[in-house]
């Protein structure tokens, strides 16, 4: 059995990993649970903003704060303009699946097109500054990405509860044909979502650039951990998924603390099967 | 010879054409290119026997492929088993997988569509888990390199190329008959609508187990050859999202409801992705193929080979200039099931002879006191009732008293919570809903519930296939023809479900039940919607149902109808039977008068 720090930097370290997890997740979530569009090409999104922040960082150094600000707003309006697309050939929830992967391949090719399939690591004073809570260590950006995630899952949820179009945007995902009869714009606002859920991945990429390594094959190496946090903390619920980003990443650190790193996957996946079989009415 | 013997001799003769290719000195370069072309068809098609027929799309066929390749892996490496002898093992144990998945997976309803998928997209990163932390791999991968090859032809690529044929082949042949018997039929129905299926007398459960196992055996194989044929494997590559997503986009691209679509999108996009090799070439490439398989997705939905087939069955049409065509090309329709040159217009519109397919002795149904609740509202509390042979008895109440709960229950499609409901001496309590089918009851749904890709021809061919008839497919047909012309909708056979209008969906919904030969029929509002002309036909003919001496418990709204059609009346009220009798006297009991129109009435009506 570890020692008690020990197991308290795993809470600690697992927490933190668990909201970057939520926060790639609240993007796919909302697109899912709300529009009923399984975006494998988020996965992707998120990467491409990480190797642009790497790339306006370290070719024109600009800090990732500036970077993430002109990025944010693009990555909304290249939301947009694939909702169109989807839009336009009214892709269905399973045809989603599949054109989403389509375009993440396609993302995958351009990144390793223009940085190649070598690793890549964006250096910054912040990948080291951490302080000490106790015995415990906090790295500062880590905690900075967790808190940017609960900000924006609180936003969302306070914006989805209490405004009109966050109403509107839960009546049409339970019947599109009705929400419309009663003057629900669903197109407009299904717009705005798909901007803001992409906007989302590029926040996301930030973080990324700035924590990870990157490699163009890290787009499926998310996939199987952010699936289970979005269907464990319910579809179109972002307070959900940020807390189920909470649930995978500790039970995945401590799990690497107690057995052994390669186990990880092992503990993640088996709440997300037993989740399925015994609570499914849950999802 | 029967379009069934021709397919499979011709897949045969081609598979025995190519396998002489090797030993006319085909180049090794070929031979491996085409060996990956017979693996992805292998691995595509035995995806779509689960995943493209009954619709339930898996994420985990890199799980079964994953569990092939380390079966043969560690029987050959470490315990030097011949590798053709780990073959079959590798099958089993992939199939034996996919069993123990699906007897828990598949007992859950909600657990269809995408959650499905993502559940055995799970299972394969759990499983990878524990391949890599275990002895069977460890961590660094395994080599084969020592594993002795039985070399079928001079070259090792030759061996590969004439096993993966040989796989592929087995393959297509097991895909082609799955779709033209019952398990097809059944399939197809479970996808597009697994509890009408059920109630139809499909067994689902069974159904799908036998397609997931089938499925997952094949993939096994095509595991244990490739870990020859890399002769290294690791977990990251093994359990990679390759497989999975490869195989979903080449059935999905060559057509996933259609035997040979996924062989098609196979070869497609293998050949594709072969054409750019190197560097900077097979970026491009992959994202050429990507950006190829978006276009397919948005403006070939049905795929590949059905659109093909849809287009040359459009023109076949158009040139025979035939009434009733068109509709069966549409979405890959099941395929086998083509209209024969019969006269679809039939003597009168119900004069149609019986069949000489002799039915069941007729038996009586009867419920005792039966309850069912859903949460804390109490649907049904201690219904008795009795339907004897040749009678019609008519079960009305106000909405919401019970009727099609009732209904539900006695189908088999909720079980009671207390009671019992026989069928002459059969108890259904305890049996599934398709074994209630087999036994004799069938039913329509108020709303019709037609399974929406298969036309009204095949629609009525499942119940007539798995209900108490028990059709062979064959004969299936004939039954189906009998009752679409005995409901007046024989000129429709060929019309999907969606071109039919409200009412030739009512009757489709007859016809269906009908097909079935049942012993008891429970009708479920089958006038409501329908014009005056149109209920006067389907009142005639409940009563030519009649005369065949089938129980009908017959829900209606319709007083006129009630009145006209049932010999005996039951009024339900909050799950109670609160009168019974002959129609005009239990319509006219104060508690029925109470319940209708409300206690102030009730004294000025009597």
């Amino acid at each position: 059995m570890p020692s008690a720090t020990l197991l308290g930097q795993a809470v600690v370290s697992g927490l933190l990993a668990g909201g970057l997890y939520g926060l790639l997740a609240l993007g796919l979530s909302l697109s899912w649970g709300l529009l009923r569009l399984v975006n494998l090409a988020h996965f992707a999104l998120a990467l491409l903003g990480a190797y642009l922040t790497y790339q306006l960082g370290t070719a024109l150094h600009l800090s990732p704060w500036v970077a993430a600000i002109v990025l944010v707003p693009a990555f909304f309006g290249l939301g947009i303009a694939l909702h169109l697309l989807f839009a336009r050939f009214r892709v269905t929830e399973f045809t989603s699946l599949l054109v989403t992967f389509g375009i993440a391949v396609i993302l995958e090719s351009v990144i390793q097109w223009f940085w190649t399939a070598d690793y890549r690591r964006y250096e910054t004073p912040y990948a080291s500054a951490s302080f000490k809570l106790g015995p415990v260590f906090v790295p500062l950006l880590e905690l900075f990405a967790c808190l940017t995630a609960a900000t924006l899952a609180l936003a969302t949820w306070a914006w989805l509860r209490f405004t009109y179009v966050g109403k509107a945007l839960r009546a049409a995902a339970e019947d599109p044909a009705i929400a419309g009869a009663f003057g629900v714009d669903h197109r407009r606002h299904a717009l705005l979502l798909s901007g803001l859920s992409a906007a989302y991945a590029g926040a996301a990429g930030t973080f990324i650039a700035l924590i990870a390594t990157l490699a163009p094959s890290q787009i499926w190496a998310w996939l199987g951990v952010v699936f289970a946090v979005v269907i464990i903390g319910g579809l179109g619920n972002p307070v959900g998924a940020l807390l189920a980003g909470f649930l995978i990443g500790m039970s995945e650190s401590i799990t690497m603390a107690v057995v052994a790193p390669a186990w990880a996957p092992l503990v993640s996946f088996s709440i997300l099967i037993g989740l399925l079989i015994f609570r499914p009415e849950r999802v | 010879m029967t379009e069934r013997v021709r397919v499979v001799v011709t897949l045969i003769a081609v598979a025995l054409a190519l396998a002489c290719l090797p030993l006319v000195g085909l180049p090794a370069f070929y031979e491996s290119f085409l060996y990956l072309v017979f693996h992805w068809i292998a691995l595509a098609t035995s995806w779509s026997i689960l995943s493209g027929y009954a619709g339930y799309f898996s994420f985990g066929h890199g799980a079964f492929f994953g569990a092939g390749v380390y079966t043969t892996t560690t029987l050959a490496a470490a315990y030097d088993v011949p590798f053709l002898v780990t073959l079959p093992v590798a099958a089993l144990v992939a199939a034996l997988l996919s069993a123990g998945i699906g007897a828990v997976v598949f007992r859950v309803k909600r657990l269809r569509g995408e959650l499905f998928g993502l559940l055995t997209l799970a299972i394969t990163f759990v499983l990878a888990t524990i391949v890599l932390n275990t002895r069977l791999d460890g961590g660094p991968g395994v080599y084969l390199s020592n594993v002795p090859l039985p070399r079928l032809v001079g070259s090792p690529t030759g061996t590969f190329y004439l096993l993966a044929l040989a796989l592929a082949t087995g393959t297509l042949i097991t895909a082609y008959l799955v779709t033209r018997a019952r398990l097809g039929l059944g399939l197809y129905a479970i996808h597009d609508d697994e509890d009408v299926a059920e109630v139809e007398g499909v067994p689902t459960f069974a159904y799908k187990l036998i397609a997931f196992a089938i499925s997952a055996g094949v993939a096994g194989i095509a595991g244990g050859i490739y870990a020859m044929y890399v002769s290294y494997v690791t977990v990251g590559d093994t359990f990679s999202v390759t497989v999975p997503l490869y195989v979903v986009l080449m059935s999905v691209l060559g057509g996933a409801r259609h035997w040979l679509g996924p062989a098609v999108g196979a070869a497609l996009i293998t050949a594709s992705l072969y054409t750019f090799t190197s560097g900077q070439q097979a970026i491009l490439g992959r994202a050429i193929v990507a950006f190829v398989l978006v276009l397919v997705i948005l403006l070939l939905p049905a795929g590949v080979v059905a659109t093909v087939l849809g287009w040359r069955r459009r023109r076949a049409d158009v040139s025979a200039a035939s009434a009733t065509g068109g509709a069966e090309a549409r979405g890959g329709s099941s395929g086998d099931w083509r209209t024969r040159g019969r006269e679809a217009a039939s003597q009168s519109e119900f004069g149609a002879a019986d069949p000489p397919r002799a039915s069941a002795p007729p038996v009586a149904l009867q419920c005792e006191d039966v309850w069912r609740a859903f949460g804390g509202i109490q649907a049904l509390r201690g219904v008795s009732l009795r339907v004897e042979p040749g009678e019609i008895v008519g079960l009305v109440g106000p909405n919401g008293s019970g009727k099609t709960t009732l209904i539900n229950v006695i189908s088999g499609h909720y079980t009671l919570d207390r009671g019992r409901i026989t069928l002459g001496g059969d108890d259904l309590a305890a049996r599934p809903a398709h074994e209630i089918a087999g036994l004799g009851i069938s039913r329509t749904y108020q709303i019709p519930r037609p399974f929406a890709q298969l036309t009204a021809l095949d629609n009525v061919a499942v119940a007539a296939t798995f209900g108490a008839a028990r059709c062979a497919l064959g004969e299936a047909r004939d039954e189906a023809w009998h009752w679409l012309e005995f409901t007046g909708l024989a000129r429709r056979a060929s019309a999907l479900p969606h071109e039919l209008n409200l009412h030739e969906r009512k009757f489709l919904e007859l016809a269906r039940a009908l097909a079935g030969r049942p012993r008891v029929i429970l009708l479920d509002e089958v006038l409501s919607g329908l014009t005056p002309a149109e209920i006067a036909s389907a009142i005639t003919l409940v009563r030519e149902i009649r005369a065949r001496g089938v129980a009908i418990l017959f829900v209606e709204h319709l007083m006129r109808a009630v009145l006209e059609l049932s010999d005996r009346v039951v009024v339900l009220n909050e799950g109670e039977v609160i009168a019974e009798g002959a129609p005009r006297e239990a319509m006219r009991a104060p508690r029925v008068i109470d319940v209708y129109l409300g206690k102030t009435q009730a004294h000025v009506v009597a």
